[in-house]
């Protein structure tokens, strides 16, 4: 285990303090995606960011941000590294983060207790008529908290998110998929 | 293009990791752009969102794979048709919604057995294949239901989704023939496969092809850079702005 400085610490506050470009109610450490920042001699240094989905065109703006924020406050080299492993979850969002993205009007995504895919509802087919059990509860409203909600599409705005409807106030809603 | 040579995109040491990488990141990329051909045309617009998302994750996939071989905008767009190590399922034409979806169940039915096989190991995909688990595991599951509601559903769909699982059916076979670098269970991972496609197709109240899952004739050979017939024609169309704007940037 390698100690982290006090300047470390200090700049890792301050990439985490950069809001995410497409949610921008969250900072980057209430995402829980900058995992380390390593000072490289006198005044460069290395932060470690990990994507929340392979694919997340967002990466890059995280990284020009990140960059920006630690050159402003002096340090003269930023390198900023992708890192896969371990894989992030939603569950490395935080308390506070899930509390403003349910401000924001998005539901924010259940605890998991183990990996694997979340099993969502199906209405019914020509010969099957009941519902799939889903595993971790209801998702709620984030504008009237009702828990009856049902499922409109699997992929939303992003690929984090699902699309909803509130069956209670009729609004539909994102929700942040558990990953 | 005389001014520019060709640059041999070729690894100079044809070694199994990269063998490997290419295998992966080709099927992720191939799939990718013929997900993304759907975008403007998805029946429904949640669909056409659904559809560019899977083909983002993939996207992601095929950028960190082809990473590991090499320069991944050259290996995407420099190089030939023989030169690409994708399956033969994957550069398949989109056909109708339901030939999409039940090549979407094909594949990322493997393609969960196998990252998950992958992400257990210690070997050099590992780290993506744990990502990436994560991401098929939403695609599998959107695969899955779309079968059950075609499959289950009107006398039309039901006719499209059969006529798919079995024009599909022979390309199949290729998903299990050893790649080079990847340590796998393959036998395992064909069984596993076969298990749970014809739990879904049985599900569906689809039939489970009873066909060959290789052609006589070239099925099969994808990943030593046999390619069936459209996909050139989709090359060409991936490649053209590439190859016609050397160096361009946004």
């Amino acid at each position: 285990m390698v100690t982290t400085t006090p300047l470390e610490a200090e700049l890792l506050e301050l990439a985490g303090s950069v809001p995410d470009p497409e949610l921008p109610v969250l900072t980057l450490r209430e995402l829980g995606v900058v995992r380390a920042v390593h000072a490289r001699g006198a005044d460069a240094v290395e932060v470690e960011l990990t994507p929340t989905y392979t694919g997340c065109p967002a990466v890059e703006a995280m990284s020009l941000d990140i960059e920006r924020v630690l050159r402003e406050h002096g340090v003269r080299e930023v390198t900023v590294r992708r890192v896969l492993a371990p894989a992030w979850s939603t569950d490395d969002i935080t308390d506070e983060g899930r509390r403003k993205l349910r401000e924001f009007g998005i539901a924010p995504p259940r605890v998991r207790s183990a990996s694997g895919p979340v099993r969502v509802e199906l209405g019914p087919t020509r010969t099957h008529s009941a519902p799939r059990e889903e595993d971790l509860g209801p998702v709620r409203c984030p504008h009237c908290g009702s828990a009856e909600t049902e499922l409109l599409s699997r992929f939303s705005s992003t690929a984090c998110k699902a699309l909803r409807r509130c069956l209670a106030c009729r609004e539909p809603f994102d929700h942040f998929k558990e990953l | 293009m005389t001014a520019t040579p060709a640059k041999d995109t070729t690894p100079a040491k044809d070694t199994a990791p990269t063998t490997a990488a290419l295998a992966l990141g080709d099927d992720a990329l191939v799939l990718s752009h013929r997900l993304g051909e759907w975008a403007g045309h998805a029946p429904v617009l949640e669909e056409e969102v659904a559809l560019a998302n899977i083909a983002l994750d993939l996207l992601g996939q095929a950028r960190v794979l082809l990473s590991m071989a090499g320069d991944e905008d050259e290996l995407a767009y420099l190089r030939e048709e023989r030169a690409f190590r994708n399956l033969q399922l994957v550069e398949q034409p989109n056909g109708d919604f339901a030939h999409t979806i039940v090549r979407q169940l094909y594949f990322s039915t493997y393609q969960y057995l196998l990252h998950t096989e992958l992400a257990a190991g210690d070997g050099p995909f590992a780290p993506l294949a744990a990502k990436a688990v994560k991401e098929v595991a939403y695609h599998r599951d959107h695969a899955e239901q779309w079968t059950l509601r075609l499959g289950d559903g009107t006398d039309e769909s039901h006719t499209r989704m059969q006529r798919a699982v079995d024009a599909l059916w022979r390309y199949t076979g290729e998903m299990f023939q050893p790649v080079e670098g990847l340590d796998a269970d393959w036998t395992g991972l064909e069984t596993a496969w076969l298990e749970r496609i014809g739990e879904i197709l049985r599900r569906a109240t689809l039939t489970v092809p009873e066909g060959p899952r290789t052609g006589a004739w070239a099925a099969g050979a994808g990943r030593q850079g046999l390619h069936t017939e459209p996909f050139g024609r989709m090359l060409a169309e991936m490649q053209h702005l590439h190859r016609s704007h050397p160096g361009a940037t946004w």
